[in-house]
Parts: C-alpha cells; sequence; structure tokens
C-alpha cells in the first residue's frame, strides 16, 4: 500500500477499538440471548456479576463509536445490543411469584382504598337507581318492562303469581347445567365490569349510567317482589352472591369513574400523566374485580339453587361481604425492609 | 403518513441512568396492525384445538360427566382473550408472540421498567377497541337481528378506535395513553464485518488526491455502505460509474465493487480523520 502513513494510522487505531472490544460484545450478547430465555437463576454467579459490567461496556463503546465511526452497521449493532441490555437490566425487577404475593397482599387492597371516594359514588348511585326504579315501578306497572329487557326477565314480572316467582327463588334447578350457567355468568359479567372501567375515559359518563342502570333493575326486581311478600326471600336470593358481584361491579364502576375525572380534572399533573396515573391504579383494581366476579360466578351457578334455606343464604352473602370489607380496608399488610 | 417520509419523526430520546441517549425508535401503524393480526390468528387457532379437543372429549363422556369439562372450556376461551397478552406482555420480552416476531416490544413512556398495572391497563382498553364492537356485531348477527345500521356503528367504533394510533405523534392506542407506555422497535442486528477491513488486491490500486476525497460527505457514504453490503452487480456499477464521473476517474465495469471499496475505506479514514478533528460533514453540501 502506498498510502500516505497518517491514513494508515488513523484507520489502524479505530479498527483496532472494535477488535479490541468485540469479544465483550458477543458475550454481552450471548448473556442476553439466554437470560431472555430462561429465568436468571440458570447463571453462574460470575455470569451474573459480569452483566451490568457487559453493559456497561457496551454502552460505552456506543459512546466511542459515535463520536469516531462512521461505520453505520456497527452503530445500529451497538444500539441495538445497549437498547436490549438496558430493557432486560432496568426492566422486569421482580419474579412472577413476587409479582402475585405483592398483587394480593398489598397492590390489590391498596387500590382499592385508594377509589374510596368512587366507590362511595358508586355504591351511591347504585342505592339512588334501585330506590328511583322502585318508586317507578310501584306506582306504573309498565316501567317494569322499560326497565328489564322481557329476555332477561325469565318470566318475572308483576303479573306473575306468588307461586312462579317463589319458585324461581326456591327451585333447586333440576339439572340446569348450572355450573355452566355459572362459567357463562361469570364471563357476561366480567364483559359488563370490564365496559364499565373502560369507557369511563369518555369523562366517566357512561360508567356512570351503567351503574345507575344496575341498580335501576335491581329496585324493579325487588319491587315486584316486595308487592306480593317475598322481599325478604328475594333478598337472600340475591344476597347468597349479590353481595360480591355487586361491590365488584361498584368498584369497576369506581375504577372507570376515576379514569374520566383524572382525564377532565387533572389537577397539576399534565392530561396524559393524570390519564396514566389513574389508568394504572384502576387496571390493578380491576384485576381484582374479576377475581371477585369469579367468586360471585362460582356462588350464584352453584350455591344459590343448591341452598334454599335463607339464614344459610343471608349468611353466605353477608359473610362474603365481611370478608371483602375486612381484606380490603382493615387488612394491612405490614413490610419489613424496603421492598 | 410522517412514517414513510421521515423515519426521524418516530426517533424519541431514551437517555439511560447512565447517560447515554439510545434513541428508540417508535413501532410504525402498520408493524403494530401486522402484531395484532397475527396475534388473533395464534388466539383462533389455540381456540380452534382447544374447542375440537373438547368435543372429541364430550364424545366419549356422557353429559353428566363432561359438566366440568365444559366450565373448563368456557372459562379458558375467556382467558385466552384477556390474559394471552397480558401475560406475554409482563414477561421478560414484554412482547406477544406476534410482537416478537415483528420486533417490537412495549415500553414504559417515562424509561423506568415496565410495571404488571401498566400492561393490564393497556390491554384492558383492548376489550372496548375491538373486541366489543366486534363481538356485538357477532351477536346480533348470530341472533339474526343485524342490521345495516349496527353493523356499520360497530365496525365505525371499531376502525375509530384502531386507528386512533394514527392521529397522534407517538403512535399511542387509547391503552397506552392510559398505561403510560408505547410501542418501541427492538431490531435484532448480527456484528458484520468491517468494509473498510476488506482486503481487495485489486482495491489495492486505486488511489485518491484529497480533492476526490473530499467530494463527498457522510450522508452519501451511508449510502455507499449500504450499496457495497448489499453486493448487487448493477447497483455497484451504476454507483461507480456516477462517483468516477464526479471525481475524473475512469473505471471498468468489472473493477466497480474494488473501486467502491477502495473508495469506501478512503472515504471514510478521511471523513472520520476529520470528525476527530472537530468537523462533521454531514453531506456533500457541507464544507
Amino acid at each position: 500500500m502506498t498510502l500516505p502513513a497518517g491514513t494508515d494510522a488513523v484507520r489502524q487505531s479505530l479498527a483496532s477499538f472494535r477488535q479490541e472490544r468485540e469479544a465483550d460484545w458477543k458475550a454481552f450478547e450471548a448473556l442476553l440471548a439466554r437470560v431472555e430465555k430462561r429465568a436468571p437463576r440458570t447463571l453462574s454467579e460470575d455470569e451474573l456479576l459480569s452483566l451490568p459490567l457487559l453493559y456497561r461496556s457496551a454502552l460505552s463503546s456506543l459512546s466511542v463509536a459515535r463520536a469516531t465511526s462512521l461505520d453505520s452497521a456497527l452503530i445500529a449493532y451497538l444500539e441495538a445490543l445497549c437498547l436490549r441490555g438496558y430493557f432486560y437490566l432496568y426492566g422486569a425487577r421482580r419474579g412472577l411469584r413476587q409479582r402475585v404475593g405483592d398483587f394480593f397482599l398489598r397492590d390489590w387492597p391498596a387500590a382499592i382504598r385508594d377509589l374510596w371516594r368512587e366507590t362511595w359514588v358508586s355504591v351511591g348511585l347504585t342505592v339512588i337507581g334501585a330506590i328511583a326504579a322502585y318508586w317507578l315501578v310501584a306506582s306504573d306497572s309498565r316501567w317494569y318492562d322499560a326497565i328489564i329487557a322481557p329476555s332477561l326477565a325469565g318470566g318475572r314480572n308483576p303479573d306473575s303469581s306468588v307461586e312462579t316467582l317463589r319458585n324461581v327463588l326456591y327451585d333447586n334447578g333440576g339439572d340446569h347445567f348450572l355450573s355452566g350457567f355459572a362459567a357463562y355468568l361469570f364471563t357476561h359479567n366480567t364483559q359488563v365490569a370490564i365496559l364499565a372501567f373502560a369507557l369511563g375515559f369518555a369523562f366517566a359518563v357512561p360508567s356512570v349510567l351503567l351503574i345507575l342502570m344496575n341498580g335501576c333493575m335491581l329496585g324493579a326486581l325487588f319491587q315486584v317482589y316486595a308487592a306480593k311478600g317475598l322481599g325478604f326471600e328475594l333478598g337472600g336470593w340475591l344476597s347468597i352472591h349479590g353481595t360480591t358481584e355487586l361491590f365488584a361491579i361498584a368498584l369497576a364502576g369506581a375504577a372507570g369513574m376515576r379514569i374520566g375525572t383524572r382525564i377532565a380534572f387533572p389537577g397539576e399533573l399534565t392530561r396524559m400523566a393524570a390519564a396514566a396515573q389513574a389508568g394504572r391504579v384502576a387496571a390493578t383494581a380491576m384485576v381484582g374485580v374479576m377475581i371477585m366476579l369469579l367468586f360471585a360466578g362460582l356462588l350464584e351457578g352453584i350455591g344459590r339453587q343448591t341452598i334454599t334455606s335463607d339464614a344459610t343464604r343471608y349468611a353466605i352473602g353477608g359473610g362474603m361481604l365481611a370478608l371483602w370489607i375486612a381484606y380490603f380496608y382493615l387488612f394491612r399488610m405490614v413490610r419489613h425492609g424496603n421492598g | 403518513m410522517a412514517t414513510a417520509r421521515n423515519p426521524a419523526a418516530l426517533t424519541r430520546p431514551l437517555i439511560t441512568p447512565e447517560g447515554v441517549d439510545l434513541r428508540v425508535k417508535l413501532a410504525d401503524a402498520g408493524t403494530r396492525a401486522a402484531a395484532f393480526l397475527l396475534d388473533v390468528v395464534i388466539i383462533v387457532a389455540a381456540a380452534v384445538v382447544v374447542t375440537l379437543v373438547v368435543i372429541f372429549g364430550l364424545g366419549g363422556l356422557g353429559v353428566k360427566e363432561a359438566e366440568p369439562l365444559f366450565i373448563v372450556w368456557m372459562i379458558f376461551i375467556f382467558l385466552l382473550r384477556n390474559v394471552y397478552f397480558i401475560a406475554f406482555e409482563a414477561g421478560r420480552r414484554a412482547a406477544t408472540p406476534g410482537k416478537r416476531i415483528v420486533g417490537v416490544r412495549v415500553a414504559s413512556r417515562s424509561g423506568a421498567g415496565l410495571t404488571i398495572d401498566q400492561v393490564i391497563a393497556r390491554n384492558l382498553m383492548r376489550e372496548i377497541e375491538v373486541f366489543l364492537p366486534l363481538s356485538i356485531i357477532a351477536a346480533r348477527g348470530g341472533a339474526g337481528v343485524a342490521d345495516t345500521l349496527s353493523t356499520i356503528f360497530g365496525l365505525v367504533w371499531a376502525l375509530l378506535f384502531s386507528l386512533f394510533l394514527l392521529f397522534n405523534r407517538d403512535r399511542l392506542r387509547i391503552g397506552d395513553l392510559l398505561a403510560g407506555t408505547w410501542v418501541v422497535e427492538t431490531p435484532k442486528f448480527k456484528l458484520v464485518e468491517d468494509l473498510s477491513q476488506r482486503q481487495d488486491p485489486i482495491a489495492k490500486r486505486f488511489h485518491f488526491s484529497p480533492a476526490q476525497l473530499d467530494a463527498y460527505g457522510i450522508a452519501e457514504l451511508h449510502k455507499l455502505e449500504e450499496v457495497l453490503r448489499r453486493d448487487d452487480y448493477f447497483a455497484m456499477k451504476a454507483v461507480a460509474e456516477t462517483i468516477g464521473g464526479k471525481i475524473g476517474a475512469k473505471i471498468e465495469p468489472v473493477d466497480s465493487k474494488a473501486f467502491l471499496t477502495a473508495y469506501y475505506g478512503e472515504l471514510r479514514a478521511h471523513l472520520e480523520r476529520k470528525l476527530l478533528l472537530g468537523n462533521r460533514k454531514a453531506d456533500k453540501y457541507a464544507r
């Protein structure tokens, strides 16, 4: 080669930059590929300790390469490698088991407690809806058909005889494919709950309407039974699963309202940041709501038609409600260390 | 779309705690749609397989014995749709199989680690974005009461939400907006050879004067690198002719590759020397 000595020297030094560090990059890439597939437990202690060192070395190589090299393929390689390393090292810091444990011990009750104001509003709306519908149906029984769709009512309407109504409450079902029905109810109720949550972003208006409507249906049904002197019995029939289910739907509505009100009134944060913050609390609450609905579905499908004593029904319903309230509001995990 | 015209429009700074800007690229709408469709295909395939297994399982049993299986099936189908996205995105790679195939992942907009509540929030919103309108149409169609109006309404709803990400700079779905996340590209590149280290006996014959090396800048150097790596004979011939014409050199077509390799090596060394002295010659127009 007849290149001037200076040119050759520059090319040589930049090439040796790559030669010197290439082994580290390859080692880092191989380690990353392993830890992305398997748990970090499979690494030896040395490999585990070398991970952050290799990451920093790759980052420093990237800085040097950007400043001195014009090899775009090399820079693209280092950028992709550093990004992978960054996401791994600063990403998921806890194992799945620990996350699940944290959820039940801390995150879920904390999210529900955080939503206490919206929960009161939601419960209040249900009660208002129920009272309003009770009063409407009592004043004019045609309101009943407007509130509860005939397909949902299942033959229960203001004109039904006492016997029909009683049968619905105490019919022990024969073989109504009960548990399949429970699973169906679970998925159905969960859809309603997800709707109440997800529609909340439209400034909470749809969530409020959904919760109000839910209360209305309750009130209308109650009036029909109360008018025939079956109010107490209906309470038992409903409460066995209803305490769990209605509470869960109220919480879902509360989660939706939180999102809607935070978007409308973001306070000191930007609207986007406020929405993101509310979304995360509400989402945690929603996973809890789905677990509650799973319980409610099981109680409804299996317990409601097989347990026919009013006292037992009230006891189970009240017990479940007490359990949830104790879990959410009274039980606080004391955490030691910095967690 | 901004995507096609200017790739830099989708690059966002991501400054690590070590102070290096990693410049993440947001996934464009087409990639997002492809990933989602792949996931839908996987979910539907899994649902069909499980349903077939359950049907054959039911065939052997009476209705009574089959009942528990039926419950398991109901809950499985429900979980498949609602948990598939959450479980995969909460994993170590923060991507569903569909996202992995197209090379993207979910990341927190703040740059901090992605938490499970963010993943849950962004995926529950999918329920109203896509599944709700479609399931309404399906239900009404199944009951035979689907009129044109409600079908159109459902489709418009679904489209409005799925196209939402085209109407903002950061390509956010409603779910991303509420969860504080975005979807970024995580390409995997192999470490390829350094072109300036290529040994080519013919290339050694070419020499360039400083004036010839000053003809181009960094942008052209990167284009030249692309052409050389693609190794397409006709492209190299055309590029060699253009460069030869500009710097006043005569090149035989068979020597195109050797000429370009030599010019690349010299030009890069020249521009890198300038870089070290604080002069980043961005393109041929820069001094």
